[in-house]
């Protein structure tokens, strides 16, 4: 997985504080929100991150105004804007779909909302300039949607956004229907302006390297509720919930007993994170960075099931006596040395890992 | 592709050239240009007139109606019964011209017609109905009557085609429900909404067996009166004629083609 590490954001920046508390939402007895709570402090960057079906871009729906919660209530800047209509909540969006405005240039689509707040003509012209300079699209300024690639409509849809200066910025899946390389390239885009021009943003993914690669802080949810929110490495090397460790990233359930806050697993022992479950019985959540593997009998025996060669690094999965399956990260230089069939040994890294009951 | 074009060969192609070189050929097959005389002739500019209005009216009144109903009916959700029903109905509807139509709004307007015996019981009487035979008023009522669903069902895809993501950012930029329409949804439909109404202009401006089975007295229209000139056994040698004012239909259908193709291509482009 690769994270930049994004750099914290600048307080004195010009974001305003985001406050949602206790939103419900409920769509035929199912709750696509059931009591979010989360708090967006100026200029922060926060991702939504989830399965299908989590409540992420209901949330995100309806700090945009674009959805009306059951119950809860929403604050920027301190000020309760739960009743106030989209169109004056002073906020800029940019959605999953493309969605210029086909009939105009990308100049025009930038205009659009600068129009709209009574800008004069030179003002306009000048302010979009601006934006397509920062989005790195000026020479497209006079094509029409239909003329720029996937890539470049979400771009100007970012200008579009930004251009009329929005209190709070969502950007609702800008990079789903993009191709992998667009995909990354635009993510470090929109972090980099994102910390340029210092709005306050709230981010909805189901892609996790997207969420870790760009947030200053990323929330994860699960039916319609946040299961954790924290830095990116807090998530990944942290997690608070099963959930939490087996979305984000790999994980191995491995069985284990814990004792004193510590847990006997692969013939090694590692500490437990907090909130972790105790006994003789549970099972214990390890990433595959967590474990190492060596050719050979040991403490921990087990047998080469298969070894990939992942570009960056090599994965080797071995199942041990008791038929657990254990994925392990290796140097991608390393991956040859096994091979199906192979008896190695595994012994854990020594680092925490949350413990849940079997 | 060779089914496509041996049908538009013997359907199109020879049919048009047939009236193309028939409308500057003389009685003895020698070339003329007197059958174009017959155009400036009262009775076919007349004739010429008045289909282009009766054409027009029903065809800006259709549009505007059907263009109504056909957001009304994209408001249904895709695949449910209403939906579907509708365009099935409108599918139909569309279709339902000539004398099958023409005798329908006779049984059901004409002076013993059903509906003007009802009405006349309850005290509003459609008079004689003798303006159901009349083209600039019953032509009218009866062209809209498959005008409205032709309408309908080729400009519901337009309508379709907007996305609910257009109206949400046209609202997140600061616009209201008018904006929306005003700035975005308005402009993007017109060279549809245009397109389909050019289409219903031609639909109504060559239909001709609904308005022949209903006017039988004259021929107000200028397919009638080409009808009448090719099939006319009092005065002969009028065939030739006949495809001058066809050529002169032709070539109104044409022009309008060409921009309905272009505002087609231009929507499309915008709708991708």
């Amino acid at each position: 997985m690769t994270s930049t590490t994004p750099a914290p954001t600048d307080p004195s920046t010009r974001g305003i504080a985001v406050q949602l508390t206790e939103l419900r939402r409920v769509y035929g007895g199912v709750a696509a929100l059931d009591g979010l709570t989360l708090h967006l402090e100026p200029g922060e960057l926060v991702a939504l991150l989830g399965p299908s079906g989590c409540g992420k871009t209901t949330a995100l729906r309806c700090l945009a105004g674009l959805e009306d919660p059951d119950s809860g209530s929403i604050e920027v800047g301190g000020r309760d804007i739960t009743g106030v209509p989209t169109n004056k909540r002073d906020m800029g969006m940019v959605f999953q779909a493309y969605s210029l405005f086909p009939h105009m240039t990308a100049r025009q689509n930038v205009e659009f909302g600068l129009e709209l707040r009574g800008r004069d003509r030179s003002a306009r012209r000048a302010r979009a300039g601006e934006m397509l300079e920062l989005v790195g699209l000026s020479v497209h300024a006079d094509k029409y949607a239909h003329q720029l690639s996937g890539g470049q409509q979400q771009r100007v849809a970012l200008a579009r956004a930004l251009a009329i200066e929005p209190q709070v910025l969502l950007l609702d899946e800008p990079l789903s229907a993009l191709d992998a390389k667009v995909r990354a390239q635009l993510r470090d885009e929109i972090r980099r302006i994102q910390l340029e021009v210092g709005t306050t943003t709230l981010f909805v993914t189901h892609d996790q390297e997207e969420a870790l690669a760009v947030a200053d802080r990323v929330g994860v949810m699960s039916v319609g509720r946040l299961e954790q929110v924290a830095p990116p490495a807090e998530l990944y090397s942290a997690p608070r919930t099963p959930f939490v460790a087996d979305f984000v990233g790999l994980t191995n359930r491995l069985r284990a007993r814990v004792e004193d806050g510590r847990a006997q697993v692969l013939g090694g022992s590692i500490p437990v994170l907090p909130g972790s479950a105790d006994g003789p019985e549970a099972v214990v959540l390890v990433r595959p960075e967590g474990i190492v593997v060596e050719p050979g009998d040991g403490p921990a025996p087990a047998t080469v099931v298969s070894a990939s060669f992942l570009g960056g690094h090599g994965r080797v999965v071995a199942r041990t006596p008791e038929g657990e399956e254990v994925s392990v990260q290796v140097a991608n230089t390393d991956v040859t040395r096994y091979r199906p069939g192979d008896r190695v040994h595994l012994a854990p890294r020594g680092d925490a890992a949350l413990a849940v009951a079997d | 592709m060779v089914p496509f074009f041996a049908y538009t060969t013997v359907f199109l192609i020879v049919p048009t050239a047939v009236v193309v070189i028939g409308a500057f050929l003389d009685a003895d097959n020698r070339f003329t240009l007197g059958n174009l005389e017959a155009l400036t002739e009262p009775s076919v500019v007349r004739g010429l007139t008045q289909s282009v209005i009766l054409s027009a009216v029903t065809s800006l009144v259709g549009a505007l109606v059907g263009g109504v109903l056909a957001y009304a009916v994209s408001t249904a959700r895709e695949g449910s019964v209403t939906r579907r029903f509708f365009t099935s109905l409108c599918g139909v509807l569309a279709q339902f011209g000539g004398v099958a139509l023409a005798f329908a709004f006779i049984a059901s307007f004409s002076a013993q017609g059903l509906l003007s015996v009802l009405l006349g019981r309850v005290g509003l009487g459609t008079g004689s109905g003798l303006w159901l035979y009349e083209w600039d008023r019953g032509l009218v009522l009866v062209y809209l009557y498959f005008q409205i669903p032709l309408m309908l069902i080729v400009f519901l895809p337009a309508v379709e085609g907007l996305r609910p993501q257009w109206r949400e950012a046209t609202e997140t930029l600061g616009g209201t429900t008018w904006t929306y329409w005003r700035r975005v949804a308005g402009p993007i439909l017109m060279p549809s909404f245009v397109g389909a109404a050019l289409l219903l202009f031609t639909n109504a401006f060559s239909a001709y067996s609904t308005a022949k089975a209903l006017v039988s007295q004259a021929n107000p229209l200028l397919p009638l009166q080409i009808g009448s000139s090719l099939s006319s056994e009092v005065i002969l040698g009028q065939e030739n004629a006949g495809k001058a004012m066809a050529l002169e239909m032709v070539l109104v259908v044409a022009v309008v083609m060409v921009l309905y193709a272009w505002l087609d291509r231009r929507a499309g482009r915008w709708m991708r």
